[in-house]
């Protein structure tokens, strides 16, 4: 892993970031990654030590609310920003000190930054022209990459003739018409509108599973992040809360911001009260208790617990049996099309949302002000780690 | 309801009036007066009269084509000196200009507090033959003792220059202030280095900037005669020299009014042309952006 690949650096401008020849070695690597902007004469900390690696092939993303560094990460990344402190690697190769234009990563820009004054074959072309690629070749892959995001017979329209969802393919067809070894986009699809940014996912991931390339994707939408990634690192305030894949982030969240960021999530806390074999019970109230699997819980501990509103039941009395069960008042019912939300208030003020599948022609299973029992399995409590810590 | 849709299509017309009328009334009927003026035959001290007197136009080509020359010449070097020394002042000032752009704009509109006049006659101190220029440069035998550049073509084009450096350097300013520094970016990011980031990106998008600045250099210089009178010899003269010679000392105001409008098609052709050869819908298709 510490092999440097030296001779490969050297053998052109754009070969920085080629990969060696063992497949393991992660194709970007961030190593304790520190960015400080001065702003008014102040240090603010961007990001503040920052690693992971993303594997060949991967479509990785960085999620997190503005501001979180997630946009100031990837452009280390790509090269416009350097690191105050730490190092960053392209297939084991050292490019912290690269400049952009020698890294061999390319980025798909939040508003396109497409050039104005050139159409789009010479826009789709322009990475191919100034790595000096043969003429009949250029021609070739510029055809290509136009078929593969639709824009065949659109090489004569300027930029401003497109449409957004257009724009956004050239953008993307420039980048990747390189055959860089990691694709950048930052939130590429920011600008679309909601049926168009859902076509454009499924759109994306196919083309990346068609190229095959590296992806590191930028977005505060933590929906398009869960559809597209293989893993996702949730961001905030400079730092990476949980590095997971979509389905870990979204069962079992590492932090109480994480739980809260991503989807609709509801926090209990409350102090252990009961262990027996490897479920913890937590009284809540006089009437309630919530049930959790997992030992390495004690006796008296205060936890926070989290539990996704579509794996609660709205039952109308106590139910039996080793469940978690807790009593409450419906506030609030949403009719959402495909379901219904519901917020019930618990005996001690907390509020807890509950979806249910509208799977049935029936109204719901409650009203307003109806007195219910939330109930849910003990593998469905999530105990979130180290939330009080941080 | 009725009123309000009136009022909204009229206010549009209602907005233009005032520039409207003064357009009409100091650029348009001057202009007419002066076309007029220009077919008038006889002379100022039995009058003139409308008589669709070509000749005019003709004598004042034949007489003064030379100057005519001389000014577009005097024009295009001042023009050019213009673009070589603003346009790195209008890049530096864009990209490096940081939170002073302002004061740095303002430091280049300085000496417009300064009237123009004033301003050419500071330069003939600065460019008399043993000014503060030339003379340490003689002294140390740098140059002949004979050097001059007062009362030469190149003083006349070094004060244009200079006098309308601020025309060719606002316009290009603006052009390069407005590119999306993300542009800069992606052509790093697509493998351009420095110098084709220049050449590929940042200048194509500036030119809508040098064509406005070399509309608003060119056509003020090639017309002016004070940087002529002030700084240049007898044999320098200018085509406004001529003008104001005509109008103001011969009084022949048919010739005056006539060189005039020689003057105005020349320019306006020359206009023509090079909008056609930079390709005005480029230009303007990248201006609308």
């Amino acid at each position: 892993m510490t092999e440097i690949q030296v001779g490969r650096a050297a053998a052109g401008p754009a070969a920085v970031g080629r990969p060696p020849d063992r497949p393991e070695v992660p194709a970007i690597e961030l190593e304790g990654v520190v960015k400080d902007f001065v702003s008014r004469g102040e240090v603010v900390r961007a990001v503040k030590g920052v690693s992971f690696s993303i594997a060949e092939g991967e479509f990785f993303s960085l999620l997190g609310p503005s501001g979180c560094g997630k946009t100031t990460t990837m452009r280390m990344i790509a090269g416009f920003e350097e690191p105050t402190s730490g190092r960053i690697r392209l297939h084991g190769v050292d490019v912290t000190d690269v400049p952009p234009n020698r890294r061999d990563v390319n980025m798909v820009f939040q508003s396109y930054a497409l050039f104005p004054h050139m159409n789009v074959w010479e826009n789709v072309a322009f990475g191919l022209k100034r790595k000096k690629v043969p003429e009949p070749e250029i021609r070739r892959r510029v055809g290509e990459m136009l078929e593969i995001v639709g824009l065949t017979g659109r090489e004569k329209s300027r930029p401003r003739e497109l449409s957004g969802g257009q724009q956004q393919r050239v953008a993307l067809a420039r980048a990747l018409v390189n055959r860089p070894r990691a694709l950048l986009l930052d939130e590429p699809l920011g600008a679309l509108d909601l049926k168009l940014r859902q076509q454009m996912q499924l759109e994306l991931k196919r083309i990346q599973r068609e190229v095959g390339i590296t992806f590191v994707y930028v977005t505060h939408d933590q929906s398009e992040a869960l559809t597209m990634s293989d893993r996702i690192a949730v961001m905030n305030d400079g730092a990476v809360e949980q590095l997971a894949d979509p389905r870990e982030i979204y069962e079992r969240p590492a932090t109480a911001f994480v739980a809260s960021f991503i989807g609709t999530s509801n926090l209990l806390s409350g102090q252990i009260s009961a262990i027996s074999g490897d479920v913890a019970t937590v009284r809540l109230g006089d009437r309630g208790r919530v049930l959790l699997n997992g030992g390495g819980h004690r006796l008296g501990e205060s936890v926070q617990i989290t539990v996704r509103p579509e794996k609660i039941r709205i039952l109308p009395g106590e139910p039996e049996g080793d469940v978690s069960a807790v009593p409450g008042v419906v506030s609030e019912v949403v009719y959402l099309g495909t379901y219904n939300s519901y917020a019930v208030t618990l005996d001690g003020g907390a509020e807890v949302t509950v979806f249910e599948q509208n799977a049935h022609d029936s109204t719901g299973t409650a009203e307003r002000g109806d007195s219910v029992w939330l109930s849910w399995q003990p593998h469905h409590s999530y105990a979130i780690g180290s939330a009080s810590s941080r | 309801m009725k009123g309000s849709r009136l009022r909204a299509a009229l206010t549009p017309y209602v907005l233009i009036l005032p520039g409207g009328l003064w357009l009409a009334i100091f650029f348009v009927v001057p202009m007419i007066v002066m076309l007029s003026l220009s077919l008038h035959s006889g002379n100022i001290t039995d009058g003139f009269v409308f008589t669709w007197n070509w000749r005019s136009y003709l004598d004042g080509i034949a007489n003064y084509h030379d100057q005519m020359i001389r000014s577009i010449g005097y024009g295009l070097a001042a023009t050019i000196i213009t673009i070589v020394v603003g346009f790195p002042v209008a890049y530096w000032i864009a990209f490096h200009g940081g939170r002073r752009k302002n004061m740095y704009l303002l430091l280049l509109l300085m000496p417009f507090l300064v009237s123009f006049v004033l301003r050419t006659i500071s330069w003939q101190f600065f460019l008399a033959d043993d000014g503060i220029l030339l003379g340490p440069l003689k002294r140390i035998g740098l140059l002949p003792d004979d050097f001059h550049i007062l009362a030469t073509g190149t003083a006349v084009v070094l004060g244009l220059a200079y006098n309308f450096l601020p025309f060719m350097v606002l316009p290009i300013y603006v052009a390069l202030e407005r590119i999306d520094p993300r542009l800069l970016e992606a052509a790093a990011d697509l493998y351009a280095g420095r110098l084709q980031t220049f050449l590929r990106v940042v200048l194509p998008l500036s030119l809508p900037g040098v064509f406005a600045g070399v509309l608003m250099t060119f056509v003020p210089a090639c017309s002016d005669y004070v940087n002529a009178s002030i700084l240049g010899g007898a044999s320098n003269t200018m085509i406004g020299n001529v003008i104001q010679n005509q109008y103001l000392v011969a009084q022949d105001y048919p010739v005056a009014a006539a060189l005039s409008f020689t003057l105005m098609a020349v320019l306006l052709l020359g206009i023509f042309l090079y909008a056609r050869a930079l390709g005005s819908e480029e230009v303007l298709e990248v201006t609308v952006r």
